[in-house]
């Protein structure tokens, strides 16, 4: 490692409505960051190439693949994961909705999937099925089969507008 | 003491309800409790270095670069785990004939394909094992590579195992009646060569285990990601020189198994070795690319096959001739022999027919070992027979559901025994072909593809019946001296505050266990499931038993929960009779409370038992029972295996410009037995389902002709997205098993059972007026355009 390009980096950003700051090495990814940093477990890492989905994460308002994103890059920003968001009751119905439907099965995908849920219903307020399944297909999930998380998004979609 | 099923009004009746999952609301909010989110304290991390070649002679290792990484500790060969841990041979004695040879959990002299561990990198952080691997130097001589199957016996192929003598794993073929004399003369005889590409699980949670060995206590403690906890331990303690009683497993939470996560794998018993060497807990976790390379791969298998029709569309004769290459290796200890088996015990299943003849070949190859993944050769098997029956249907001119009603075991035939010698007790194809017709409109829909084709858009309708092997007994493993337990066992047991805890050896993968297990005591036992806690999952704590695949987890697992749980009612009940001076036979428990059977009417509530029981014995008569614990196994001894059936259809649309295949929806119509939980058994089939729809269009593992393979990524790798899956519709008959008081029978693999044929069926019948047909899966575009002949280079 040359002198020119330091392996440690200092940061400061927001985890879950917490200031945390740390010195992390350059080449840390964000949700080795969040999984053995801060012992913020719910995010996953399982494909290491931004395809499946399992470490989305929630930086700065937009879903982002943790396992692409370096904790350097994290400086100064608001960093919601899985934990934060159930503390602050942010996507209790969501959640709700994906035990009602058993839109989760193993359960390791689920963090990632509803991160990336929450932004669709963020940004479109009543997506049809087909919108549903296109957004979510930058998340992989091998149980379920995708109609129940499908089901439970609809359902929450519809709930949120007051329409059942 | 039995439940009355059929009175869906009578008390307590969780079972055939949709309850929550006990575990669904702390997996939403992201405290799941993986291998890989433990830390222990003086952990370490493994990384193995792993063979680029497919096969070649280790001739030495150097590690004096990796040992000077900072953090890394030590640097393993195979030599010094073999000091340690003993190899194992991958055979059962009921399997006659399968040969394999020993296996190392690290490759001693030779490594046999690409990913074999040879060599392992410990150290105090992930990152630095890594560094350390990538400065191992390990002087390789390459070797000749075996990779294509069907010349695997050859005699100019290089021989992979010399000490075998040839290629040959696994040979077995079954005859019943005259099927040459059948086929000379028959009506019309159709064949067809079938291929199903080699797959694998990608669970999302890759293999995890970390290990611990504390030398002052004498134990060691694997928490291990696997469906099978008592067989893991079995194998640690066999190879690690152990008694089995000092080797704990602990199985959490897991990611994702459909089969993957129940086999032995050489770097996880290797991990274990490490531990007990270093005398601290070793943390293993496969990467991306280790899983492709190194999680079983399935389903490889080349198949020439022939059915013979009369000009009623009666079948009359099958003829199987299938291959398989399994890699390098038979798998420990469940064999990949098991898989070619069940495509001779599978093929032909639904129907009344009386000539079989099926053979199966299985060969070794310098590839990836294969071994058992969801539905175990039964989407080989069905694809084959209803690809054929599909095939002579439009030989006849007769239409596909037609010939099925002609051919499918009456459903007031059973027992019966079909040439295959597989012996089924009670199965329901009319009436679940009926369901499914009336579920899909099938008439109606024919009407609709009729319109389309009118327009120039090709759609197809495909069906597919099936059945699948669950609730598997000794016959599956244990008559082949495999240590896999058959029998699984439930203890209940009643706390003071009137709470149940069961403890299970069925495990728990998401497929709903704990829920199902929580409804069945609750209805056993009289509370509520909020009131019944499930532990599953460690080998110190729960009864012994085989744990969750071959879909026996409510069959076996939950036939003992129940009977657990009625002895618990009767123990509660003794007690209650006792303290009420009253009949124990007139009073029940209901809702968490001792009622009087008759009226209803509440006569003590079980906290209050419970605070007598346990805290004021002395109240109660000297030398009454008070055993507020119970527990009961379970195994099966009428039939070795319950067949379930179903039929599946599948509805696509045919782009004959791009050779894409959009999917417009899917049925499925399963017999289970008794459902005990509707909303997890439709999951269970659809989850299936798409596992199956991935075969059929995109799950194929590449590997070129020196065997390195090729898209080791999920990007390169295609799994079913959400945007290219249907909506199913599912629908059942029930039809319980006699062998058990609940009646249930598995639905795990349904799903991926019958979706492959059902997507080719629907292909080929998109494409029929056209000429083309296709029958190697995946069906790409390319395999769909080059059908058409469209593509011709």
């Amino acid at each position: 490692m040359s002198d020119v390009f330091r392996n440690k980096v200092d940061i400061t950003l927001t985890v879950n409505g917490e200031e945390v700051e740390a010195r992390v090495p350059a080449g840390r990814h964000l949700i080795d960051f969040l999984r053995l940093d801060l012992g913020l477990t719910g995010a996953h890492a399982s494909c290491e190439h931004g395809v499946c989905g399992a470490c989305t994460v929630k930086v700065d308002g937009d879903a982002v693949r943790g396992c692409l994103m370096l904790a350097a890059q994290a400086d100064g920003a608001e960093v919601w994961t899985i934990e934060g968001m159930s503390d602050t009751g942010a996507i209790r119905d969501l959640q709700d909705a994906f035990v009602t439907r058993n839109a989760l099965q193993c359960g390791f995908c689920t963090p990632g999937m509803l991160v990336a849920c929450e932004e669709l219903l963020t940004r479109d307020a009543l997506p049809e099925r087909d919108e549903i399944r296109d957004y979510l297909s930058g998340n992989y999930c091998r149980c379920t089969g995708y109609e129940a998380i499908v089901d439970a998004v609809e359902d929450v979609a519809k709930a949120r507008r007051g329409l059942t | 003491m039995t439940i009355s099923f059929g009175n869906p009004d009578r008390p307590n009746s969780y079972i055939g309800k949709t309850v929550p999952r006990p575990n669904a609301g702390r997996l939403v909010e992201g405290r799941g409790h993986y291998v890989d989110d433990m830390t222990l304290p003086r952990m370490v991390h493994v990384v193995f270095v792993r063979s680029p070649f497919a096969h070649a002679r280790i001739k030495g290792i150097e590690a004096a670069d990796a040992l000077a990484v900072k953090g890394v500790l030590r640097v393993f060969t195979g030599a010094d785990i073999a000091k340690v841990c003993t190899p194992w041979v991958a055979v059962l004695a009921h399997l006659k004939g399968l040969k394999s040879p020993p296996e190392h959990a690290i490759a001693v002299d030779r490594a046999c394909w690409v990913g074999e561990p040879v060599a392992a990198v410990v150290a105090t952080s992930r990152a630095a094992a890594e560094d350390g691997a990538a400065l191992v130097e390990v002087d390789f001589y390459p070797l000749p590579v075996t990779g294509d199957m069907m010349t695997a016996l050859d005699a100019d192929t290089p021989v992979l195992h010399a000490d075998m003598g040839d290629n040959l794993a696994f040979r077995r073929e079954h005859h019943e009646g005259d099927v040459d004399a059948v086929m000379a003369g028959a009506h019309k005889v159709v064949s067809a060569r079938f291929k199903t590409a080699r797959h694998t699980g990608v669970t999302l949670e890759p293999r995890s285990i970390l290990v611990d060995w504390n030398g002052a206590e004498g134990q060691l403690t694997a928490w291990h990601a696997t469906q099978a906890p008592h067989m893991i331990q079995s194998v640690l303690a066999q190879h690690l020189g152990l008694e089995e009683g000092r080797v704990r497993v602990i199985c959490g939470d897991v990611g994702g198994s459909y089969g993957i996560k129940v086999h032995v794998y050489p770097d996880e018993v290797a991990t274990a070795a490490i531990a007990k060497i270093m005398g601290r807990p070793v943390k293993f976790i496969a990467d991306r690319l280790e899983s492709f390379t190194t999680d079983i791969h399935a389903r490889d298998h080349e198949i020439r096959a022939k059915i013979a029709v009369d000009e009623t569309g009666k079948i009359l004769a099958f003829d199987i001739d299938d291959w398989t290459a399994i890699g390098a290796y038979s798998v420990y200890p469940r064999t990949s022999a098991i898989e070619g088996n069940q495509v001779v015990n599978l093929c032909g299943g639904p129907y009344d027919f009386s000539d079989y003849r099926a053979k199966t070949t299985v060969v070794f190859q310098n590839k990836t070992p294969t071994c058992q993944y969801r539905a175990v050769g039964h989407p080989i098997a069905v694809a084959v027979t209803e690809g054929l029956v599909d095939m002579a249907a439009a030989e006849l001119g007769m239409d596909p559901v037609a010939i099925r009603r002609r051919n499918m075991y009456a459903d007031d035939c059973y027992p019966v025994t079909s040439p295959a010698k597989m012996r089924f007790e009670g199965l329901s194809h009319h009436a679940s072909m009926d369901t499914l017709v009336a579920l899909m409109d099938y008439d109606g829909l024919r009407l609709e593809q009729a319109e389309m084709r009118a327009k120039g858009i090709y759609r197809g309708i495909g069906i597919a019946s099936f059945i699948e092997l669950t609730n598997p007994s000794p016959f599956m493993y244990g008559i082949g001296g495999a240590r896999i337990s058959a029998q699984d066992g439930c203890t209940v047991r009643m706390d003071p505050d009137g709470s149940l805890v069961a403890l299970s050896g069925v495990t728990e993968q998401g497929q709903g266990t704990e829920a199902m297990l929580s409804q069945i005591v609750a209805e056993g036992v009289g509370v509520s499931p909020s009131r019944v806690r499930v532990i599953t999952g460690d080998t110190q704590v729960t009864p012994y038993g085989g744990g969750t695949w071959a879909s026996r987890g409510a069959g076996i697992g939950g036939e003992a929960a129940l009977q657990a749980a009625l002895a618990l009612k009767a123990s509660i009940l003794e007690v209650a009779a006792s303290m009420l001076q009253a009949q124990a036979k007139a009073l029940d428990i209901r809702d968490g409370k001792v009622v009087d059977a008759d009226s209803g009417a509440e006569r003590l509530a079980l906290e209050e038992l419970g605070r007598i029981v346990y805290f004021r014995g002395d109240t109660l008569p000297k030398g009454l029972p008070r055993e507020l614990v119970q527990t009961r196994h379970f195994i099966t001894s009428e039939y070795p295996f319950a067949f379930t059936n179903g039929v599946q259809a599948s509805y696509l649309e045919v782009d004959t410009d791009t050779g894409i295949v959009k999917l417009l929806k899917h049925w499925c119509v399963e017999d289970c037995g008794r459902i005990i939980n509707p909303q997890l058994v439709d999951e269970q089939i659809r989850g299936g389902i798409v596992q199956g729809l991935g075969g059929a269009l995109y799950e194929e593992i590449h590997y070129d002709a020196e065997g390195q393979l090729l898209n080791g990524s999920m990007a390169d790798y295609l799994v079913p997205m959400a945007g290219e899956m249907p909506d199913m519709v599912i629908g059942h008959v029930e039809t319980p098993t006699m062998e058990s008081t609940l009646g249930a029978k598995g639905a795990g693999e349904a799903g991926t059972a019958g979706a492959p044929a059902a997507v080719m069926n629907a292909i080929n019948d998109a494409l029929r007026g056209l000429g083309a047909q296709v029958t190697e899966m995946p069906f790409t575009p390319e395999r769909i355009l080059r059908a058409l002949g469209k593509i011709e280079d």
